[in-house]
């Protein structure tokens, strides 16, 4: 079976965003960008499936502008088979990505597609959900263990109280929480591999989608800063100061 | 306008979550309408019916939303909800699992996890773990938005009379099912509606020396979390995580022990009134943004700390 795999280059984990002083928006000068750690763990899971043979064979897929290459190769390189760039230097909805990632699912006709749950720059934890929505898919969301069996997938979801396991059928989408699996490092023979591997570019007009979009963004703010306090030198001027200072033991 | 909020509940009780969307649907102004769908919920819907500013409750019962499957409850709140002008839900996983769901039917984009409403189409929301704020405006016929609870303070529970209707809408869209659940046990207080929050990363070493937080913490009636680096090291489960992707709490008192204080964890807990960090490292992170520090070993700090509270 085909699993396909939407991946998202974003500003890189390890990177603090800062504000552009016209408040337009965040600073991307000279940032570095990386694959979205959630998507990371969706291509390992894929990747882990076909090396149970399970699946056949990994289209990764992202939606973004043309440096995204990046990502699709570093995909390419952690093991997904060919690639998809839906390219399109707009900012993009959540919604748009979905419509335009339900277009490439219309034409790849997989089992499974896998996303990660959540970008960590949009922090919008929508597109999963909107893509089952637009492909009339169940969805197994938050996933910490996904298990195909004929033509049904188990997944068990991470939710707020603990666990929680639903049966869905095929095909399904499934987004990726943090304990689903470690993703790899890339091979540097493998990392040379990926060059070759095909990767296909495609354009929201090419795939017949509008991404017209309800949202506007007004400003983009930098958060109230909290400023450092004070140190303390004993547990007992901790539990002190707490008491009668901050009034909250 | 006509706001409908879909109730969070486990059939048997309303969740304080369901209060903090009311009230950012009490700030967009207009009549408030709760949605309980499940099955047996009648409990609930009593609950609902009483909280303050709700003037209609409207309960789906049957057994295809006994599990809150989106597969089958989105179907039900995009049919419902075409008639208001916007859909609230809390950010829980529950209804970040069905609110896009719910949005993308109704072909619109969703605000996710506001933090303040502006007007009725202008809200903001964190992005980038908290590092900035968007102000973002929705053209939308329905606005389609969850709700992060610490943003809004909680209606009353009580003090509202709303008519209880019945709603005949049955969806069961036959794509999945239920299989089981498992829910942590514990008579700590939930981490999301505590006032103090007891928080380990991976200075505490193994998922054993928890059992130095699980004291302070019954000592001070708190319940307890962990970085995202406690969880992935495997030290305790996913449930408990604090942070960018993980729950969002702002309790009174929150006390990070042996936490660096990546900017993820912080995107979880930085709204909290006062932050205590617990850490021998003087130079973390996490001492930029704690009220109170303390340099030292949290295996003597924390039972010191139990004692003296």
């Amino acid at each position: 079976m085909r699993i396909v795999v939407a991946v998202k280059r974003v500003l890189d984990s390890n990177v603090k965003a800062t504000v552009k002083s016209d408040n337009s928006g965040v600073n991307f000068s000279n940032t570095k960008m990386a694959l979205n750690p959630f998507c990371e763990i969706a291509v390992e899971e894929a990747v882990r499936l076909k090396e149970k043979g399970v699946a056949t064979e990994i289209v990764v897929v992202s939606v973004g502008p043309s440096t995204a290459q990046e990502q699709l190769r570093t995909a390419l390189a952690l093991g997904a088979d060919r690639a998809i760039l839906v390219e399109s230097a707009e900012d993009l909805t959540s919604l748009a990505v979905a419509k335009l990632l339900k277009a490439v699912v219309d034409k790849e006709q997989p089992q499974l597609v896998i996303l990660g749950k959540q970008a960590i720059d949009s922090d919008n934890n929508q597109t999963g959900q909107m893509l089952a929505a637009l492909s009339g898919y169940g969805q197994g969301t938050f996933a910490s263990k996904v298990e195909i069996s004929g033509d049904t997938v188990a997944v068990t979801r991470e939710i707020d109280g603990g666990a929680q396991t639903v049966s869905l059928k095929l095909p399904a989408i499934v987004t990726t929480d943090l304990r689903l699996n470690e993703p790899r490092y890339a091979s540097l023979p493998n990392i040379m591999k990926a060059k070759k591997k095909p990767l296909e570019v495609l354009t929201p007009d090419a795939l017949g989608v509008s991404t017209a979009s309800t949202n506007k963004t007004v400003k983009v703010e930098a958060p109230a800063a909290r400023s450092a306090g004070v140190k303390v030198r004993s547990v007992a001027e901790l539990v002190e100061k707490l008491k009668n200072e901050a009034k909250v033991l | 306008m006509t706001i409908l909020v879909i109730a969070e509940h486990d059939n048997k009780v309303l969740a304080p979550a369901t209060l903090n969307t009311v009230a950012a649907a009490a700030k967009i102004g207009g009549d408030i309408h709760v949605l309980v769908a499940g099955q047996g919920a009648g409990a609930v819907a009593e609950a609902a019916a009483q909280v303050a500013g709700v003037a209609k409750v409207l309960v789906a019962d049957n057994a295809a939303y006994a599990h809150q499957l989106p597969e089958n409850v989105a179907p039900l709140v995009a049919e419902l909800g075409k008639g208001y002008s916007h859909i609230l839900a809390a950010a829980t996983s529950n209804g970040k699992n069905i609110l896009p769901r719910v949005a993308a039917a109704l072909d619109v984009d969703q605000i996710s996890e506001i933090i303040s409403v502006e007007s009725a189409d202008t809200f903001k929301r964190p992005i980038y773990a908290g590092n900035a704020i968007a102000t973002v405006q929705s053209n939308a016929a329905v606005k389609v938005i969850t709700v992060r609870a610490t943003g809004f303070d909680p209606v009353a529970a009580t003090g509202g009379s709303a008519a209880v209707e019945a709603v005949a809408a049955a969806h069961d869209a036959g794509l999945s099912s239920f299989v089981g659940e498992e829910l942590a046990k514990s008579d700590r207080p939930e981490l999301t509606a505590a006032k103090i929050v007891v928080s380990g990363g991976r200075g505490m070493q193994n998922g054993d020396n928890f059992k130095h937080l699980y004291a302070l913490a019954d000592k001070l009636g708190a319940a307890v979390g962990a970085s995202r680096a406690a969880v992935d090291a495997g030290f305790v489960p996913n449930d408990m995580q604090v942070g960018q992707t993980g729950k969002i709490v702002a309790p009174q008192l929150y006390i990070a022990v042996g936490i660096s204080g990546a900017i993820q964890h912080l995107a979880g807990m930085k709204d909290s009134k006062v932050i205590v960090a617990i850490n021998k490292d003087e130079e973390a992170p996490i001492f930029q943004v704690a009220d109170y520090g303390l340099v030292a070993d949290l295996f003597d700090a924390v039972p010191e700390m139990a004692v003296l509270a």
